[in-house]
């Protein structure tokens, strides 16, 4: 959105500064809960947006329905808050007709895991330049603390008083348990830097990139992750010269640290299994995968003209003159 | 027959449509020559041998007739001005896509819908699109509708079992007002129904299906021609009225041939260029006009258009609103819009006698064997007409009038409705046909019908019995 102040100080203070800073990727107030995690995750996505000098008219941010849906309103790019589930349909739709935008899809585990679960495997299948978060909280937010599929079994909830009677769905494993994935990261809400670091590297990668973020909902679970901040000891932090590089001072607060090349699929997947320790990080990164828009030439500029003449030419094949008829 | 087709394939059944052709050839003394043509272009893509045999039973079946048949006619084929195009509703559907502007086509299989996108995955590479065949129906029009939003105009087809998965999305669609064009070529229902018969079951879906008020045009072709001049329409009244357009055809039509002239392609049916110029400051995404409810589309790439489109109730800057107000004022717009549409109708002409003692009212496929049935009654000195409607949302005005110029009115159809003359159904439980329902409702009329739902085209002569009944019992039912 056209920030006037901000431009002004700008225009004043540095000559040379970038076009657009962090306020061009403001939108209107959140009006999420203090201290719910989808602030940490904003915060990493509009910091993002100015580092990476993204034109804000040709930045899209889609989403489903839930709070965490909520996110593209409080951008200042373009925005499609589109229906329960349907977040990934709509991006591909984006995308393919315009390979020049950039385009970001964040969505619940409700949202992805549940009411959208088959997009969300396909997604993956078609693999478009598209960067998805999925905001993992483990429960239904904005319907008022339902279980979700990524509750752990025994949670209570308004929909489950005696708890959870199943195990979870593990998003990480399911994705890298598909064919054709390309990229495949991790993070929590409450390490910003690594969140950033992932968000970041998510975006470079060309094709799907899907990134898992453990986030907060102090609202309906306010100890649920209680146990991996207070016990960094639960966390492992994935690092390589091909992954996530992160600064002695970050990396020291992790007493459990793995050399992890994402380019080895088997230990990805063994990372992803439940186990005491969740993994931090880059599990799985392979850029060779075909991406669906490149593949389909589709929207070709094809002139007008070209197009018509295409056209005549089928008619032609269904044609049947009087005076001369013809296949 | 079945012997001589032996002759040529190991199986009689699949041999003897070819058989029956060349004898219909000789029945009629049609150019041999170009029914080898024709074959020969419908199994281009199939093997030689395939090929070969079918044009050997062609001509064993027309040599069979010459030596055993002794009676031929003679119908002149009538001289035509123009270049004729002879394809089925399908194809012509396909056509009308591709000549339309529209580049995206976003489907899932499903019969009867599926030959069209057959026909457009092979060609609309060529004219600048592309088919995506979806994961599901559902994804298919969110990824028309994603389409649509960050471009121009794309399209889904479908029937009846994919349009009912995709009605959430059609009221998104009409909610944030994004330009979206939806085909259902209509099958017998509900549920898997009849998935290769017809019916006229889903105007009332089409209508109704959305939860809420969810404002969109819906348009029916009644022969291969609409089939192709259709899309083209509904593409243009999507964009300028930012809308869902949904535009029904059924199973008759999807494979029937129908010759019409070849059209002249005009430029104008190519959609312009995304607009991508700079969005004055100021300008809100929802700056609705009064008296039409119109309002620019900010498309992405347009600098100072960002917003956020929700298809939550949203105020004029597109933000998320909740008060009384907001709300009201967005359905009120978004109805508006087709109030203005309808300015741009005109009611359609009336076939056979502009007034009198009955008028059948019909939609879709049915227009051929409705007017015939109505010939047949004019020739039995009976004052009667036909009426068919191509716009079913919105209605143009004039046709309250053009009802009331006849005495009784009649609408019939292929989808259900009670008979009167059973023991349970009463005028107050009845279940009329679904334009019988929609008429009713608009124009206060006393609108009766008379349906069918054998999965199979009316027959004149059947429509002529329930006229006739109409006219004199007052009752339309054979
Ligand atoms: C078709 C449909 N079904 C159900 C809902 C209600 N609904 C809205 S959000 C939601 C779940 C939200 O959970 P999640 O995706 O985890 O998002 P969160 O609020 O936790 O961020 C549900 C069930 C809906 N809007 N649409
Ligand atoms: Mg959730």
């Amino acid at each position: 959105m056209f920030n006037p102040i901000e431009t002004l100080i700008r225009s004043v203070t540095d000559i040379d500064a970038d076009p657009y800073s962090l306020g061009d990727f403001l939108g209107v107030d959140s009006r999420w809960c203090q201290r719910c995690g989808n602030n940490a995750i904003l915060t990493a996505v509009q910091k993002l947006c100015a580092e990476e000098q993204l034109a804000p008219e040709k930045t899209v941010f889609v989403s489903g329905i839930g709070c965490s849906s909520r996110l593209p309103h409080y951008m200042g790019t373009y925005g499609f808050h589109a229906l329960h589930g349907r977040a990934l349909p709509v991006a591909e739709g984006i995308k393919i007709r315009r390979p020049d935008l950039h385009v970001f899809v964040t969505t619940g585990d409700g949202d992805c895991c549940s009411i959208g679960a088959g997009h969300w495997l396909h997604a993956i299948r078609y693999n478009m330049n598209i960067t998805v978060l999925l905001h993992d909280n483990q429960i239904y937010g904005l319907t008022k603390n339902q279980v979700s599929p990524t509750s752990p079994r025994g949670l209570v909830s308004n929909t489950s008083p005696h708890g959870a009677s199943l195990d979870p769905l593990n998003p990480l494993a399911a994705t890298l348990g598909m064919s054709n994935i390309s990229f495949v990261a991790q993070a929590v809400d409450w390490v910003p830097s690594v969140l950033y670091d992932v968000i970041e590297q998510a975006f470079h990668h060309r094709g799907l990139s899907f990134v898992c973020i453990m986030q907060r909902c102090p609202n309906y679970l306010p100890d649920h992750f209680e146990e991996y901040i207070k016990n960094p000891d639960r966390l492992v932090l994935l690092t390589h010269a091909r992954g996530l590089q992160v600064e002695e001072s970050i990396a020291r607060r992790f007493k459990h640290r793995e050399e992890h090349d994402p380019a080895d699929l088997d230990r990805a997947r063994e990372l992803s299994m439940p186990r005491d320790r969740i993994p931090l990080g880059i599990l799985y990164r392979n850029p060779e995968v075909l991406c669906y828009e490149d593949v389909r030439s589709g929207v070709e500029h094809l002139s007008v003209a070209e197009r018509m003449a295409a056209l005549e030419r089928e008619f032609d094949k269904f044609t049947v003159d009087a005076a001369s008829p013809q296949g | 027959m079945e012997q001589i087709c032996l002759q040529y394939t190991t199986n009689p059944q699949r041999g003897k449509n070819m058989f029956v052709l060349g004898m219909l050839g000789w029945l009629y003394g049609q150019d041999l020559d170009l029914a080898r043509e024709q074959v020969s272009f419908t199994f281009r893509t199939k093997s030689k041998d395939i090929l070969n045999r079918n044009l050997q039973l062609l001509e064993a079946g027309h040599e069979w007739s010459g030596q055993n048949l002794d009676f031929r006619f003679e119908i002149a084929s009538a001289p035509r001005e123009e270049a004729q195009i002879v394809v089925n509703g399908n194809t012509a559907l396909a056509l009308g896509i591709m000549a339309s502007g529209m580049e995206i086509c976003a489907m899932y299989p499903i019969t009867p819908a599926t030959s069209a996108s057959h026909y457009l995955s092979e060609m609309f590479e060529n004219v600048g699109g592309m088919v995506h065949q979806a994961e599901d129906e559902i994804a298919a029009c969110a990824f028309a509708i994603g389409a649509s939003y960050a471009g121009k105009c794309a399209v889904t087809i479908t029937s009846g079992p994919g349009m009912a998965l995709k009605q959430e999305l059609i009221g998104l669609a009409a909610m944030a007002e994004i330009p979206l064009v939806i085909v259902n070529v209509q099958r017998g229902g509900p549920s898997t129904g009849l998935p290769t018969k017809v019916e006229q079951g889903d105007l009332l879906q089409a209508m109704f299906g959305t939860h809420g008020d969810a404002p969109k045009v819906v348009m029916a072709a009644a022969t291969v021609e609409d089939c192709f001049y259709q899309p083209i329409a509904a593409r243009k009244i999507a964009e300028a009225f930012n809308l869902p357009v949904i535009l029904l055809t059924d199973a008759n039509l999807a494979t029937a041939q129908q010759p019409f002239t070849r059209p002249r392609l005009r430029k104008e049916w190519f959609a312009a260029p995304i607009d991508q110029s700079a969005i004055p400051e100021g300008e809100r995404p929802y700056d609705w006009d009064p008296t039409t409810g119109l309002r620019r589309r900010f498309t992405p790439g347009q600098p100072g258009g960002m917003h956020t489109l929700t298809g939550l109730a949203h105020d004029r800057y597109s933000r998320v609103a909740y008060d009384p107000a907001s709300n009201e004022d967005g359905l009120r717009h978004r109805s508006l819009k087709l109030a203005a549409f309808q300015k741009t109708l005109t009611a359609p002409a009336v076939f056979g006698d502009p007034d009198g003692d009955l008028l059948v009212v019909g939609w879709g496929s049915t227009k051929g064997v409705i007017e015939e049935a109505v010939e047949q009654l004019r020739s039995e000195g009976r004052r009667v007409g036909a009426l068919h409607l191509t716009y079913l949302q919105p209605m143009a005005s004039g046709i309250g009038e053009i009802l009331k110029r006849f005495r009784q009115v009649l609408s019939v159809e292929m989808n259900w409705s009670d008979s009167v003359e059973t023991s349970q159904t009463t005028l107050d439980n009845r279940r009329y046909s679904n334009l019988a329902w929609l008429l009713r409702a608009r124009y206060l009329i006393d609108v009766d019908c008379w349906s069918e739902v054998q999965g199979q085209p009316l027959k004149p002569r059947t429509v002529a019995q329930a006229m006739r009944n109409k006219l004199k019992q007052g009752v339309a039912r054979v």
